[in-house]
């Protein structure tokens, strides 16, 4: 490319390292999440414990993603400007028009432009992600607070309860996971796409942090 | 009634007590007081205390309305065998109006109704089974040229409480299903303001109607009752919780298959469409028909006949999870996923094969 570049430390530790554990976790919790709700392994003898262990390690992946989004939050409050999660917001009309520009621009109708955080449909889509998470973790703890009673798992999720049937909570949990692996999809193909597309080390960056910038888009 | 058993072979006439007009062995009356402290969730010693309570006070009053229902709840209470319908419940509580086994009929009938009304206001029980239909003025379902809202609204509200037995009074039960054609509702919805107690079920189990009324009898009040209003020591914990098919759940052994060989195992109905795991009912431990057995136990899985609405949530009884609303009955929410992760595929893999072949622009940089 034409432009001089600058090596910008966008993403930081905090950041990479709850995206990754949510990586971890989301992906534990699907393939236990999924045998919960679909057991395709089946035990010969009764002394295996499958679904004993399924169950185990989706209560534990659950802890940890809940603990992932806690540390993301309070660094969305002390972390660099790409790390908040205002950025997601598209609620102002020139993040509006981002939006739609960006999409043109997915769909090859018109140039791209360059960001040093997140783009403004990139910030939508992980807003939506977000809230995605938050209903897991709510019907997670809604369904886990059938069988454990207390103040935690009723604040958690067990409140849940109240607005929606348990069968329903369930068949929700369940669904929203596919949302999740279509996201997973687009996301990885996206970034892929944008990084071949505009060399900025975008894949590179949720590993080391930087991405490079032409000089020309610097300010944004 | 009376078994020739061991029980009965030892008893001299002064370990008999007096319930009501009624005597029965002292034993027998004690073994009933300890399986109520037992259904109640109370230690053994209490059944002292509630064998005073039964012994002393005096039998409460209690009529029993049913409105649309299908007297299953009826059926379920005379089945009742520890104890018997004949040898306790009727000892326990003077039942003063039941439609279907009272003898007198037509306004005989309604007046001895109207008597416990009026005579006994705020101290009988009313026992409703069946539920209350509201569209068009509550036609739906008359008795004695009244509506059942007309009536459960001057029975249930001059009691002292009303026990709502079977889901259809708890919450509108299998009349109020979709698309619920009379606009069926449960009793403490048609009529707010009562007191009232939620044993659901399909039908409600009998030991948990006597444990109700036994605890009342021996405490004064009333059990503690969940946001549904249904007593914790009945619908506490879950199916699942206490199922003795639950080491096969942990396990991974499931049936498959009706009939298959896990089946035959006695293994966990699960992936049958079990309900168990989202049901709220003393089921396993208290069972059915004397104790003799449950649905789990007889082979087939839970249909959460004690949740709300569970004809339309806990549908299909046979399939895992509910059909996902808006799509035809043939998806299940599997189907859904892989075919909404199938369609991103493809739509990224035209996207990929658009960007190869589409005209080189002069790029600029872009972020994620
Ligand atoms: S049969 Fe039903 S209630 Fe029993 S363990 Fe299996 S899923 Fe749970």
């Amino acid at each position: 490319m034409k432009y001089e570049r600058g090596r910008v430390y966008t993403w930081e530790f905090p950041v990479r390292f709850t995206h990754w554990i949510n990586f971890l976790c989301v992906l534990a919790l699907s393939v236990t999440g999924y045998y919960v709700g679909r057991p395709f392994i089946h035990a010969y003898s009764s002394t295996q414990y499958i679904m004993g262990w399924m169950r185990f390690i989706h209560f534990v992946a659950a802890y940890a993603f809940l603990m992932s989004i806690i540390i993301r939050l309070y660094w969305s409050l002390v972390g660099n400007k790409h790390a908040c999660i205002c950025e997601w917001l598209p609620f102002t009309g020139e993040k509006l028009k981002r939006v739609a520009d960006d999409i043109k621009c997915y769909l090859f109708l018109s140039k791209s432009s360059c960001h040093v955080g997140h783009t403004a449909l990139g910030g939508l889509t992980y807003l939506l992600l977000f809230l995605v998470f938050l209903f897991e973790v709510f019907s997670g703890f809604a369904l886990y607070s059938v069988n454990h009673s207390g103040v935690i798992w009723a604040l958690l999720g067990g409140w849940l309860k109240s607005i929606m049937e348990l069968s329903t909570i369930r068949l929700y949990h369940h669904l929203f996971m596919y949302v999740i692996l279509v996201f997973a999809m687009v996301h990885v193909y996206i970034a892929w796409f944008s990084d071949s597309r505009d060399k900025t080390g975008l894949m590179g960056s949720i590993f080391t942090g930087y991405k490079f910038i032409a000089e020309k888009d610097m300010k944004q | 009634m009376k078994f020739l058993s061991d029980d009965s072979l030892d008893e001299g006439p002064e370990s008999m007590v007096a319930i009501g007009d009624k005597k029965v062995s002292r034993r027998d009356f004690m073994k009933f007081c300890t399986a109520m402290a037992a259904v109640l969730a109370l230690p053994e010693t209490f059944a002292g205390t509630i064998a005073e309570a039964i012994e002393k006070k005096q039998r409460p009053y209690v009529v029993w309305l049913e409105f649309q229902d299908c007297a299953g709840d009826s059926e379920s209470m005379l089945r009742a065998s520890k104890p018997t319908i004949s040898q306790i419940v009727l000892d326990v509580i003077s039942l003063d109006y039941h439609e279907t086994i009272m003898a007198p009929s037509g306004k005989q009938a309604e007046k001895s109704l109207m008597d416990v009304v009026k005579n006994q206001k705020g101290k009988y029980i009313a026992i409703v089974e069946g539920a209350i239909p509201l569209k068009d003025g509550g036609v739906y379902c008359c008795i004695g040229g009244r509506t059942a809202l007309d009536i459960a609204k001057e029975v249930c509200g001059n009691a002292a409480f009303t026990i709502n037995v079977g889901s259809c009074s708890c919450w509108g039960g299998i009349a109020s299903a979709n698309p619920n054609p009379t606009g069926a509702v449960g009793v403490g919805e048609a009529v707010p303001g009562i007191t009232y107690v939620n044993l659901p079920g399909c039908p409600m189990n009998v030991e948990n109607v006597t444990a109700t009324i036994v605890h009342y009898l021996t405490f004064g009040n009333l059990p503690v009752l969940d946001s549904r209003h249904r007593p914790y020591f009945a619908h506490g914990k879950t199916v699942h919780e206490n199922c003795e098919r639950r080491a096969h759940y942990d396990a991974g052994q499931f049936v498959r298959q009706w009939g298959d060989e896990g089946h035959r195992q006695g293994w966990c109905l699960y992936e049958m469409g079990c309900k168990g795991p989202v049901a709220h009912f003393n089921c396993p431990s208290v069972r059915w028909n004397g104790a003799t057995s449950w649905p789990v136990q007889g082979g087939h899985g839970c249909i959460a006949c004690a949740s709300d609405h569970n004809w339309d949530v806990a549908y299909p009884f046979y399939g895992r999870l509910p059909k996902v609303p808006g799509f035809g009955i043939e998806s299940t929410a599997d189907k859904i996923g892989a075919g909404l992760a199938a369609a991103t595929a493809a739509g990224l893999l035209v996207h990929g094969i658009g960007r190869a072949i589409s005209p080189k622009k002069d790029k600029e940089e872009g972020g994620e």
